[in-house]
């Protein structure tokens, strides 16, 4: 117990110079935490995506549009359970920084395809009711404050003039994992116009989420879709959900392992600084250490008392950090434009590296303090002058 | 009475760089029970390095030390921190208090390695703090003492496990001549109330001259 009241007060003995160091620790850890998330929330799109949904695209590439007759035909697949098409339609809502993802959608299938939306049934009813009605996610409605019956107005870009849309439904995400910040509307009302005003146009669809009976049979049934539009004007590309998602992120691929290894050289950086701090400290109680010593205080306790300290750091500082994270985390997630990272928060993961990482920091800074302590004779600590 | 230290044939070198310093040479010395030993001469002579070993903080190099029939000189290094915190009560020059303790905890360190309980340590710690004067002084801390009572709570942890032989090494060199005269009367009383052997290195004939032995080395070999 007083072993214990020694380790404390040894590491307040310099309080500044303890205190910098809890800081600097804490910095590390938040700035961890924080490349860690961003690291995370890239990831987001590939750990949510379903097993049983296949995508498909055009062949060539993605910006390239499919027939939306071909939604009848891969329904047909033996396999398919069911198929819905998406379309991507940008726009410009308020200004071009207000950036969410604006889909045409089947209002028929949609919500089948993907059940991590969750609409109440008369939301539903009421969306597929009427033509220009659009449903969406609970964190734009709380962003934007729109509420059911609210219009919202979109100038179009990639499809020019003006979109009204009114909100017939508001979605919650099943988890925190699922990104709240969608807007879904019909795709009837996206082509209708298209026939009127630009016709080339109409009647096409940017891809297809599938979903299968069986995730086990996803190549099998990419391949069947593939094969069926074979020698088409539109040829596909089927893959799976996952598959699909990692293809977007492997154009950003370099930059999240930058951001990996940059997560990790800051822990690496801090876990210098608390070396520092306890070679310093341990070095300046080398005399201490030979009374001990002398005294008869073993090996054990002497690694008890120098590995005590530094983790007495470690853990406050990584504390510390961890504590301020979640609103430095929250507060970086709100700043952002809501679309970048539709989803931000701490993942449990990161907690535990981070804990994992602070006392790791505290474990392997007093190692050579430690070697120096314990490998000094009586006699020569004695003779010591610091 | 019969010798509680037996000192026999030892010898000790120091490598210094490239070179082998002999420090002692062959020394033989029996201390006897309750014996106040002075050990003098110049810098250099290896008065302390055979306190040190006696004291069972450093190993000769060849020679036997039998302190109460156990030869020191063979244990490990653990059995020796082990026999050190049973046996040997140390005394330095500049105290080495643990400054983040106050008195009674750096008395009370001592008796952490030991089975008794919190009620039977802090009666020894008092009864300790007292026999040195400074029951009075027990919360503070090493910076608010001056030199005299920090040598005495030094003394006080040096007798607090009820040590065989107590070791002082200077333990006037760096006080006053009041302050001194102060610990040399406390290391008397020691040796002769409590019956303890006191084995102490100094320079100052002064305080040799409270010893019943003193003992003279020159260049590592007693004279």
């Amino acid at each position: 117990m007083k072993v214990l009241k020694l380790m404390f007060k040894n590491a307040f003995r310099h309080k500044l110079r303890t205190s910098l160091t809890i800081v600097g620790i804490a910095i590390a850890v938040i700035a961890f935490s924080l490349l860690r998330t961003v690291v995370t929330v890239y990831n987001a799109g590939v750990d949510a995506s379903s097993a049983d949904r296949l995508i498909t695209r055009h062949a060539v590439s993605f910006i390239f549009p499919l027939p939306y007759s071909y939604k009848d035909k891969i329904q047909q697949i033996d396999g398919v359970e069911l198929a819905t098409p998406l379309n991507w339609f940008q726009g410009v809502y308020i200004d071009k920084d207000q950036f969410f993802a604006r889909l045409a959608v089947d209002p028929e299938t949609v919500f089948k395809v993907y059940p991590e939306f969750i609409l109440s049934k008369e939301e539903l009813d009421n969306f597929k009711k009427e033509r220009n009605s659009c449903v969406i996610g609970i964190d734009i409605a709380k962003q934007y404050n729109l509420k059911i019956g609210d219009i919202m107005t979109i100038d179009g870009d990639i499809y020019p003039g003006r979109w009204d849309f009114v909100v017939r439904g508001i979605y919650k995400p099943k988890d925190k994992t699922i990104d709240g910040t969608q807007m879904f509307f019909q795709y009837d009302y996206l082509n209708e116009r298209l026939e009127a005003e630009s016709p080339m146009r109409a009647n096409e669809i940017g891809w297809f989420a599938i979903k299968i009976k069986d995730p086990n049979r996803s190549a099998e049934i990419s391949a069947k879709v593939d094969k069926l539009f074979k020698n088409s004007s539109a040829e596909t590309k089927t893959e799976t959900e996952r598959a699909f998602q990692q293809g977007f992120l492997s154009a950003v691929s370099a930059i999240i392992t930058a951001l990996n290894y940059l997560s990790f050289i800051i822990i690496g950086i801090i876990l210098l600084v608390l070396a520092n701090t306890m070679i310093m400290a341990a070095r300046e109680r080398t005399r201490e250490y030979a009374v001990m010593k002398t005294l008869g205080f073993s090996a054990k306790h002497l690694v008890g008392l120098i590995m005590g300290e530094s983790l007495v750091i470690s853990v406050l500082g990584g504390g510390l950090g961890l504590l301020l994270s979640f609103p430095v985390v929250d507060g970086f997630g709100q700043a952002i434009p809501k679309g970048m990272f539709p989803i931000f928060y701490i993942e449990p993961i990161t907690i535990i590296l981070a804990v994992t990482a602070a006392l790791s920091i505290g474990v392997i800074s007093s190692i050579f303090p430690l070697i120096k302590a314990l490998s000094t004779k009586i006699v020569d600590g004695f003779r010591f002058v610091g | 009475m019969a010798a509680i230290i037996k000192v026999k044939d030892i010898n000790k070198s120091y490598q210094r760089d490239n070179f082998e310093v002999p420090v002692l040479n062959n020394i033989s010395l029996d201390v006897e029970e309750g014996e106040f030993l002075a050990l003098m001469g110049p810098s250099g002579s290896g008065k302390t390095t055979l306190l040190n070993l006696i004291a069972g903080i450093d190993k000769p190099d060849k020679g036997s030390i039998l302190v109460a029939d156990t030869d020191i000189a063979k244990l490990s290094e653990s059995e020796l921190a082990k026999w050190r915190s049973h046996n040997v009560g140390f005394v330095f020059q500049f105290y080495n208090l643990i400054p983040v303790l106050t008195a009674f905890e750096n008395v009370e360190l001592p008796l952490l390695l030991t089975n008794l309980s919190k009620k039977e340590r802090r009666e020894h710690v008092v009864a300790a703090l007292t026999l040195v004067g400074l029951e009075d002084r027990m919360s503070h801390y090493p910076k608010q003492l001056s030199g005299g009572q920090e040598q005495r709570v030094a003394i006080a942890r040096a007798i607090v496990t009820d040590p065989v032989i107590i070791v002082a090494d200077e333990p006037t060199g760096d006080l006053d001549k009041k302050s001194a005269d102060d610990i040399l009367l406390l290391l008397e009383r020691l040796n002769s109330e409590y019956k303890k052997t006191i084995v102490m290195v100094t320079h100052d004939p002064n305080a040799a001259s409270k010893a019943h032995v003193q003992r003279h080395l020159d260049k590592g070999d007693l004279v």
